[in-house]
């Protein structure tokens, strides 16, 4: 498949400007601005309620799905507008994956669930060889071949919580996304299954550019470059990991990152 | 610095208050239960009478002869094929027509004004009783659609009334998917019929089923919406196409039971019985449908 692959002119991922959102009356973001690095992982962090998960559904229009949303300012991933008149809510989700709380595998097997959104997206159906070689990529990117290679076909859904986290990972790399959004990916495993689905987040960082939400503060500590704090709708502070958790600019981060509220 | 609590010094023994509230307890469960048993009484009452006078009629022979002198003698077979065709009809008509509904209401529709419209008005069209459904029948299909007095009118009367359960129970099914499953999808960039297509209605098979045959024992029962639009008391051919009139079960019961006057005591309830068996053959089978549905939400 050829396609009109954005040439990464810029560094930034995802390129925030004056966003504002609304839920129906209800302001969720207030004039957030915000530069997402290309190739790392980014942590979102701040209490419940704060906008973090709307930012992050901003990012590949989703929120647009409830009908009663509406949006004032920008938003570019990789130098691209993805409220421009010509970009489509389609493509933008098939260059920006999203990851759930809950893993949500599909009810097909293994080898569906990966290859769904490919056959959503291709003209034709990519030949079996090509398609065979797309599962053992993807499946391969996450940790997860050498333990499902076996049982392609089984249901998704019978998988361990952990691999089928992984799996819902894995089903997004065949469109080649550029950026990948995981909104508490880990929160519904238990430590050794948040341990290596973390291990993995950072085994994809480089290729791909993350943008993850967590409340786990020390998930956030170990496993993301950069951190931003968000309070109220709006990104309070921005800045590298180990500043953000040695040295935080703002009281209010320094209260949350420390347990004082939220 | 307060004592800690203990308990009474007789522990936990039963007051005679509490022995009062277990005497009323135990009184209401046993009235509770003997008024449900009651509702077990008219159905195993029918049943019992049906068998018992009905069975002795029954032969391969009834079912595949024709009535003779008015449905006196002879068996039912015109009448059968004649419910047949009319529930294929009603089926083949408000099968795609519900579950398309359904596809909506479920996927598509926002609460607004419009959408609380239709659930309106589909509620008010499953509580029409079925005499108006009839005579709508004979004013749309019968003359102003010009079907004349056929299958195809009276299928059409009965898709029109079963309609609701399609829409009802096809609703159920694809609300009983999860909602992660359309999110999954939407965040992989499908459509809403893509999702709808590869994900939802894949999954809903068995729930839609459940309609379909709910749809079937509804129609070979009805009597009233067929007397006025296409079922007629005696026919002596099989219908050939949708726009012959045709015998049906239910209208020959009524007139084997209360039109025709020499009829053996046995013939009308051995009709009764075939068309009993009927329906619950089919409401059997969707309850079973309906419960391995539910056994199998391992998603």
């Amino acid at each position: 498949m050829a396609e009109p692959q954005a040439e990464p002119s810029a560094d930034l991922a995802i390129e925030v400007r004056g966003l504002n959102l609304w839920y129906g009356t209800f302001q969720a973001l207030f004039e957030v601005d915000l530069d997402i690095e290309a190739g790392n992982v980014t942590a979102l962090i701040g209490p419940s309620g704060c906008g973090k998960s709307t930012l992050l559904r901003s990012c590949n229009r989703i929120v647009e799905r409830l009908g009663y949303v509406s949006t004032t300012g920008t938003i570019r991933v990789l130098g691209h507008d993805i409220h421009a008149g010509t970009a489509s809510p389609i493509q933008v989700r098939r260059h920006v994956g999203m990851v759930f709380q809950r893993p949500n595998p599909l009810p097909l097997s293994i080898r569906d669930n990966v290859l769904f959104a490919q056959r959503l997206h291709a003209a034709h159906g990519p030949s079996r060889a090509d398609q065979d070689a797309a599962v053992e990529q993807a499946l391969r990117e996450v940790l997860l071949w050498d333990r499902v290679k076996d049982r392609l076909h089984h249901r998704a859904t019978g998988l361990s919580l952990e691999e089928q986290q992984k799996l819902c990972i894995a089903r997004l790399l065949p469109t080649k996304p550029a950026v990948l959004l995981m909104d508490e990916p880990c929160s519904a495993l238990d430590p050794a299954a948040t341990a290596a689905v973390e291990d993995l987040i950072w085994s994809l960082r480089g290729r791909y550019s993350i943008l993850i939400v967590t409340h786990n503060m020390a998930q956030a500590r170990r496993a993301s470059d950069q951190c931003v704090f968000m309070l109220m709708g709006r990104v309070v502070e921005h800045s590298a990991t180990e500043q953000m958790f040695v040295a935080p600019q703002r009281q209010e981060t320094a209260d949350y990152i420390e347990g004082r509220f939220g | 610095m307060t004592a800690v609590r203990t308990v009474p010094t007789d522990g936990f023994a039963t007051t005679s208050r509490e022995r009062r509230a277990l005497t009323v307890q135990h009184a209401a469960r046993l009235l509770f239960l003997l008024v449900a048993l009651l509702l077990l009484a008219p159905v195993l009452c029918i049943l019992a009478v049906l068998v018992v006078e009905g069975a002795p009629g029954l032969s391969l022979d009834f079912f595949l002869t024709k009535p003779r002198d008015n449905g006196a003698a002879g068996g039912i077979a015109t009448a059968l094929v004649g419910t047949i065709w009319l529930t294929m009809g009603a089926l083949v008509l408000a099968l795609p027509l519900g579950v398309a509904a359904a596809i909506y209401l479920s996927e598509y529709a926002r609460d607004n004004w419009l959408t609380r419209t239709i659930q309106v008005a589909i509620v008010n069209l499953a509580g029409v009783p079925s005499i108006v459904h009839a005579l709508f029948g004979v004013g749309a299909f019968v003359y102003f659609l010009g079907f004349g007095k056929s299958i195809l009118a009276a299928s059409c009367t009965l898709a029109v009334m079963t309609l609701p359960v399609v829409i009802v129970s096809t609703r159920e099914a694809l609300q009983a998917v999860p909602k992660a499953f359309r999110e999954a999808c939407w965040n992989m960039g499908a459509t809403r019929w893509q999702t709808i297509w590869h994900i939802v209605l894949p999954n809903s098979g068995g729930g839609i089923l459940t309609g379909l045959i709910l749809v079937v024992s509804r129609a070979v029962g009805e009597t009233a919406p067929i007397m006025f639009t296409g079922a007629v008391f005696l026919r002596a051919l099989y219908p050939s196409s949708v726009f012959d009139k045709t015998m049906a079960l239910s209208l020959h019961l009524f007139n084997v039971s209360t039109q025709v006057t020499n009829v053996p005591r046995h013939v009308p309830f051995a009709v009764a019985l075939t068309l009993i068996m009927v329906v619950l053959a089919m409401n059997a089978i969707a309850i079973t449908f309906r419960m391995r549905l539910r056994g199998r939400k391992k998603w």
